[in-house]
């Protein structure tokens, strides 16, 4: 593994949260939802519209191996990925915090991320109208994974614009799975998109009861 | 609570709006045929998460009770005590940097480490006793109505 240097680490370089961004001690518990979509489709603005904390970013690196060289000591085919997720916060109350985590539509990097959607309460699904059919394996994956998710159409000034009954169509979709636009670069906007899931998501507890 | 304000939702196409002309030509066929539903509680029964549903999780031990849980982006990790002078410098920074809870995702940002490493790191810290890990609400633990209204009632505030 490579860590970085033991003098970097001791001499003070690694910075912790500026004083406004210290969690109270109380803070007991957190939740996480995920912001999902293709590339450019507003994933970092959204998390950094409603997040309390200059968004982070968390990155993982994956070594893959070339073909067929398995036990191939000598083997130079080996290639590194650099995969970033960036990520914000929300304190919901003293105890309770809300992480939320934008992350790109390629399901081939989700495994990266030790259970990013394992206990997320649910996903964003951001989608450009230029590009409809770079979330299809996205909701697909949500689907099959069993986490509930709405789309937001972000709202790009030269993107077509659909009724929601045709977009319904074109993705489709179930019912009950909301649709809303939003402007990511606006926080009432996103913030507006996170209640939405939420209240779908408060919803399908209740028809669960 | 009022419904969200959605342009899109009020359905009238603005005939005058070219952006309104175009055609969806894209069409994709869902994979499963049941709404979106959370699998219920039972340790085991979630999705893999690598390929092949492979050891690709860290467990460790939490010493609040003694189930094996992972570390989760969101587990909020706060440090027992001082690092010791003699702590290995990446434990002594994580030490230093938990005196007040941070998740994992975050610990991995300030350090400007591969999380894989810090929940190695981290790993190493609760065998030892050094750190404490506050578990993130999971899925199997019910997703209860208390819980995503506190997150409502959160959110509302912004
Ligand atoms: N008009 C408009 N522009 C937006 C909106 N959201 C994001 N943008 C712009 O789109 C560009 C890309 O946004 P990002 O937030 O970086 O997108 P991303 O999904 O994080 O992109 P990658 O991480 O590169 O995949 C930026 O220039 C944003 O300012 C929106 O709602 N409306
Ligand atoms: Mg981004």
């Amino acid at each position: 593994m490579d860590f970085k240097s033991s003098d970097t680490l001791t001499s003070g370089t690694v910075t912790g949260p500026r004083e406004q961004d210290v969690l109270p001690a109380t803070a007991a518990a957190a939740v996480k939802i995920v912001i999902v979509g293709g590339f450019g489709v507003g994933k970092t603005t959204m998390v950094g519209s409603v997040s309390e904390i200059r968004p982070l970013t968390t990155e993982e690196t994956m070594t893959q191996a070339g073909i067929g060289v398995d036990d191939d000591y000598g083997s130079e085919t080996k290639t590194a990925t650099t995969v970033a997720m960036d990520f914000g916060r929300i304190s919901v109350s003293d105890e309770l915090v809300l992480y939320l985590f934008g992350t790109p539509g390629q399901e081939r990097f989700w495994f990266l991320w030790n259970g990013l959607f394992e206990g997320a309460l649910g996903a964003v699904v951001l989608i450009d109208t230029r590009r409809l059919e770079v979330s299809f394996d996205v909701i697909g994956r949500l689907e099959e994974r069993g986490v509930p998710f709405i789309i937001a159409v972000n709202d790009f000034p030269d993107a077509p614009r659909h009724p929601v009954h045709a977009l319904r169509t074109a993705l489709d979709l179930d019912e009950r799975v909301p649709i809303v636009s939003c402007d990511a670069r606006q926080r009432v906007s996103s913030r507006d998109t996170l209640m939405t899931l939420m209240r779908y998501l408060h919803s399908l507890a209740l028809a669960r009861a | 609570m009022t419904p969200p304000q959605d342009p899109l939702q009020d359905g009238k196409p603005d005939d005058a709006d070219p952006r309104f002309q175009a055609e969806i030509t894209a069409r994709r066929e869902r994979r499963s045929p049941v709404p979106p539903a959370r699998p219920e509680t039972g340790a085991g029964t979630g999705a893999p998460t690598g390929p092949g549903g492979g050891p690709d999780r860290l467990y460790i031990l939490t010493g609040e009770d003694t189930e094996r849980a992972p570390i989760d982006l969101v587990t909020l990790i706060v440090a027992k005590g001082d690092p010791s002078p003699t702590a290995q410098p990446e434990h002594s920074t994580l030490l230093r940097l938990c005196r007040t809870p941070l998740s994992a995702a975050e610990l991995s940002a300030y350090m400007a480490l591969p999380y894989s490493v810090v929940t190695v790191l981290l790993t190493e810290l609760l065998a030892a006793d050094l750190v404490h890990a506050r578990a993130p609400v999971v899925r199997s633990a019910l997703p209860d109505r208390s819980l995503l209204e506190a997150v409502m009632h959160g959110l509302q505030k912004l």
